[in-house]
């Protein structure tokens, strides 16, 4: 049978060279993290450092630059952009609103309501990703185009007057006004909005809703008291997922715009590409980092999601 | 397979282990054991004991703070789970989803270099019955069929321990007392050592030849499941397996072999050899008895009970009828909720809650515990499980 | 009243459809307008039909061209990405480390900037230090930003993974690395397929910081954003429809198998 005794407290608790070895190796995380980590340390991280050092350079690019600590270069950027910058969070946001309001009932159906045409209809709403979206986009110049049926149908419905009123568009035109800018931002970061209100909708016990309306909720209180809130964590990262790319992007207003509806990002990149105008484009790039950073900071605090990855 | 030898090889022998964490919480105080070839050694206790912990180290999953492991004759404490002879049953049976029940079966042999695995494997799917599944995924499968294929991938490589860590925690209360008896079958049949890790008294006596009842860290008490449950040595033991009355009483005299006891009014004979602690006069002591050792006696007829027994009065508080005993709860001046299960053979339709009563026993079935212990140590744990 | 009633009940449907075709719409334009025949240089208004586009797909200078460089820099991007942001995810859920909330801010910054920011920054990176702009330069940035899509998607997956699988194999003579290859690759593969998948088509499809820091190089996307300035073939299109397609055949496909492998086992 087997044997039992309380062993006495050993007189050398750890001997040195009893001491076990460490089988798995303690610097085995650090090695894994080490090349993945130094790369966005080296191309993401050092990166933002040099631009910092490049916004408060002056000089030209035939003598070359120097960091003088020149912050007048923020003050300019600022003072010369403003309608830009103004512009981008107007554009990104109104982008985002309606991706919300077009996306909510499409998350919804492919969640709650559409049975065996789920799949289908996810891969649909992917699908799209796999054409360039530059190619995508353009085609909402033939969509919009002066002459087609979408513009004509405004127009005899007098749906342009009131938005040449708004000064979203102007005259017979929808292509190179605020709305195709708008139309083509939501359009390209729809999925965006969908994908993670889809999956926080899918999470929602069905039940929840039998429980509700047991509890006499009607349909529209179900969906304000129950739905909506549990789909919370989806709408913050949907809304931001939108509005981050939509503010810094610079393709729709350049392919569906004017120079009247110029983004900050198209000054960026006309800065850095054309004019050469290094600092000034840091300058602009880091107010435009600092900005998202500081409303998506403040956008977390408020809706109280701290954990979206 | 047959029940090969009796020699020493499969032994496992623990030697002042013991496990502290990195965050200072000591899973296992420093313990010996020693299990001996050939049996089903049953660790018992409530979850956080160091039961799984102390198995873990046998498996090499785990390394142990201070102390030793062996294997028969071998040394293997610095061995890595995969160089040591041991094989484990995994809590919720961690079978790889991506491989199907022959591959599962076979994985061991593989990857010790056997090449013709096929005979070896269909083998043991017979011995656990699951021949005609050998082609299908875990998630195919029921959790008692699942539960017998992890037998079968540990067990098919002849390993000198098989470990057993909580195996049929995920089964339903039917299915697991089939598995029970399905398991010693195995045990007896391939005659290797088992190491079975629950939390289920009831599991580890039906099965278990030795059962150790580990408490925080440490082991309380080993031995037999009669033995633990006739004599345990601490209100731990006495409380955990099974239900046990406890009484706190006083040392009045002792006397040919026998200890007589204050309790409230009455007198106690406690049989001195159940009593391992001091006995000076005055004393104290904590006296137990099992529930379905007391008879039951409607105070009205106390005068018809024999000479000789230990009584306590009390007034019955609650009644249960459960088929095949009643259990009350007396309510007694030495003891406020006295447990006494009677077998339904002749009722008494007197014994209702309000009753007058009298409880009696033969003083051979009464136990004496230390009692600088804490009375009620090892009925929590079991009241959660 | 009934067809009010009718609406009330399958608005939600009926709004989700309206949101599908506005998703669908530009798609079906792309189709449509490859088989026209435009009559200036740009092909935005519809002439008439024909499939001389669909014949000679490589018919337009350099566009073929571009279409194969962006396929090799998506092929070596998922390539880098993959494995750097999966031995990432690896150290997150399985090791307890130092500077884990750092590591973990690092993960989510390039995921949560816009990419005009990145790319701006990276091209002074790149004149500070003298590179010459590129194929590799264009690599470089591309495993950048797809490293932190690889990083979440495999971590989710190797997070719902039993630890005790692994120790299941040690238990059964498993070393390090044939539990490596055995058990864990095997069950965190779809985690990796899928971070390299995502990994492809944000490579592929890149336009910004690919500008900014491409050189001369040509990847597709800048060849469409050139032909946007200077006249579209309608070859795009036809190149557009192609990659909808396979995309929507590839997926049904994989569907397909599912579907059996699952009839099978039940």
């Amino acid at each position: 049978m087997a044997t039992l005794t309380e062993a006495p407290p050993p007189l050398t608790p750890t001997a040195p060279e009893k001491k076990p070895p460490r089988r798995r190796g303690r610097f085995t995380p650090y090695w894994l993290l080490l090349p993945g980590i130094l790369w966005l340390l080296v191309f993401f991280a050092l990166p933002m450092i040099y631009q910092a050092s490049t916004s408060v350079q002056t000089g030209s690019l035939e003598e070359g630059y120097k960091v003088t600590w020149h912050l007048a270069t923020y003050w300019d950027a600022l003072s010369e952009y403003w309608p830009q910058f103004l512009r981008s969070i107007l554009y990104a946001g109104a982008a985002t609103v309606l991706c919300l309001v077009l996306g909510y009932p499409l998350a919804y159906l492919i969640a709650f309501r559409a049975g065996r045409w789920r799949n289908l209809i996810m891969i649909l709403v992917i699908a799209p990703f796999f054409t360039s979206f530059l190619i995508r986009t353009l085609a909402w110049k033939t969509i919009l185009a002066d002459s087609g049926p979408v513009v004509s149908a405004l127009n005899t419905l007098h749906v342009l007057d009131v938005t040449n009123w708004l000064g979203w568009t102007a005259g017979d035109r929808v292509l190179a006004t605020p709305l195709a800018v708008v139309c083509g931002l939501t359009y390209n970061f729809l999925p965006f909005m969908i994908l993670p209100l889809y999956t926080s909708l899918e999470r929602i016990d069905g039940r929840l809703h039998e429980a509700a309306g047991d509890l006499y909720a009607k349909p529209v209180t179900t969906f304000r008291k129950v739905t909506f809130p549990l789909s919370m964590p989806g709408v913050v990262s949907g809304t931001l997922l939108t509005f981050i790319p939509a503010a810094g992007d610079y393709v729709n207003a350049d392919l569906l715009g004017s120079t009247d509806t110029r983004m900050v990002g198209n000054v960026i990149q006309t800065q850095f590409l054309r004019i050469l105008d290094y600092p000034t484009a840091a300058a602009l790039s880091f107010i435009l980092m600092a900005a998202i950073l500081f409303m998506v900071t403040l956008y977390i605090r408020r809706s109280g999601t701290e954990d979206l990855v | 397979m047959t029940n090969k030898n009796t020699d020493s090889s499969g032994d496992v022998r623990l030697s002042g282990i013991s496990k502290t964490y990195d965050n200072g919480f000591t899973a296992v105080q420093p313990l010996d054991l020693t299990v001996p070839q050939g049996s089903f050694f049953a660790l018992l206790g409530a979850s956080g004991c160091g039961k799984t912990t102390t198995l873990r180290m046998i498996a090499g999953l785990e390394e142990p703070t201070t102390g030793t492991v062996h294997l028969g004759d071998q040394e293997v404490t610095r061995l890595p789970p995969y160089k040591r002879p041991v094989n484990t049953v995994f809590q919720s049976y961690a079978l790889f989803p991506h491989l199907d029940i022959f591959e599962n079966v076979a994985f061991g042999l593989r990857r010790r270099g056997i090449k013709s695995v096929k005979k070896q494997v269909e083998d043991m799917l017979e011995l656990v019955q699951l021949g005609e599944q050998a082609r299908k995924k875990p998630h195919q499968l029921s959790g008692g069929q699942q539960q017998r294929v992890a037998v079968a991938r540990a067990l098919i490589n002849t390993p000198k321990v098989l470990l057993l860590d909580e195996p049929l925690g995920a089964l339903d209360l039917k299915l697991r007392r089939q598995m029970q008896l399905e398991l010693k079958r195995i045990q007896t049949e391939v005659g290797i050592t088992f190491v079975h890790v629950t939390h289920d008294q009831e599991e580890a006596m039906t099965m278990a030849d030795t059962v150790a009842v580990m408490n925080a860290g440490r082991v309380e008490q080993l031995g037999s499941p009669t033995d633990l449950y006739e004599n345990p040595n601490t209100t731990f033991v006495a409380n955990f397996l099974g239900t046990s009355n406890l009484i706190e009483a006083e040392v009045d005299s002792r006397s040919g072999g026998e200890i007589v006891l204050k309790a409230g009014g009455g007198k106690l004979v406690l049989p001195e050899a159940r009593y391992a602690g001091p006995t000076t006069t005055g004393g104290k002591v904590l006296v137990g008895v099992r529930p379905e050792k007391i008879s039951l006696t409607h105070a009205d007829e106390a005068g018809e009970i024999p000479e000789g027994r230990n009584r306590i009065t009390g007034t019955i508080a609650d009644s249960s009828f459960i088929g095949v005993s009643t259990q009350y709860v007396i309510d007694s001046p030495v003891c406020p909720e006295f447990e006494v299960y009677a077998q339904n053979i002749d009722r008494d339709d007197r014994l209702v809650p309000g009753a007058e009563v009298v409880l009696h026993w033969n003083p051979a079935h009464t136990f004496g515990l230390d009692a600088d212990q804490d009375i009620d140590a090892g009925i929590q744990e079991e009241a959660t499980v | 009243m009934t067809f009010v009633n009718w609406l009330k009940r399958h608005l939600v449907v009926i709004a989700g459809l309206i949101t599908l075709g506005y998703l669908l719409l530009p798609n079906v334009v792309v189709t449509v307008f490859s088989f026209n025949k435009p009559k200036g240089r740009f092909n935005y208004q519809w002439q008439q039909f024909s499939l001389d586009a669909w014949k000679d797909p490589c018919g337009v200078a350099d566009m073929c061209g571009s279409l194969s460089i962006s396929l090799q820099i998506a092929f070596w991007a998922t390539i880098g990405a993959t494995v750097l942001g999966t031995m990432i995810a690896f150290a997150l859920v399985r090791y307890r480390f130092r500077a884990r909330g750092a590591v973990n801010s690092l993960i989510f910054l390039p995921m949560a900037m816009p990419e005009v920011v990145m790319a701006a920054s990276l091209l002074t990176l790149f004149l500070n230090m003298g590179a010459q702009l590129g194929f590799w330069t264009i690599l470089i940035a591309h495993i950048m930003f797809c490293l932190s899509f690889v990083v979440t998607a495999v971590k989710a997956r190797v997070m719902s993974m039993d630890p005790r699988l692994e120790q299941a194999a040690q238990d059964l003579y498993a070393g390090p690395l044939q539990t490596f290859l055995r058990v864990t690759l095997p069950i965190a593969a779809p985690g990796i397929a899928a971070g390299a998948l995502l990994a492809f088509a944000l490579s592929f499809d890149d336009f910004i910081i690919t500008n900014f820091n491409a050189g001369s190089t040509v990847t597709f996307p800048m060849f469409v954003w050139g032909s946007a300035q200077r006249g579209t073939p309608v070859q795009i299109n036809v190149i557009g429809t192609t990659m909808f397609l396979v995309a929507v055949l590839l997926v049904l496909v994989s569907m397909v198998i599912g579907n059996r492998r699952n009839r099978q086992k039940a």
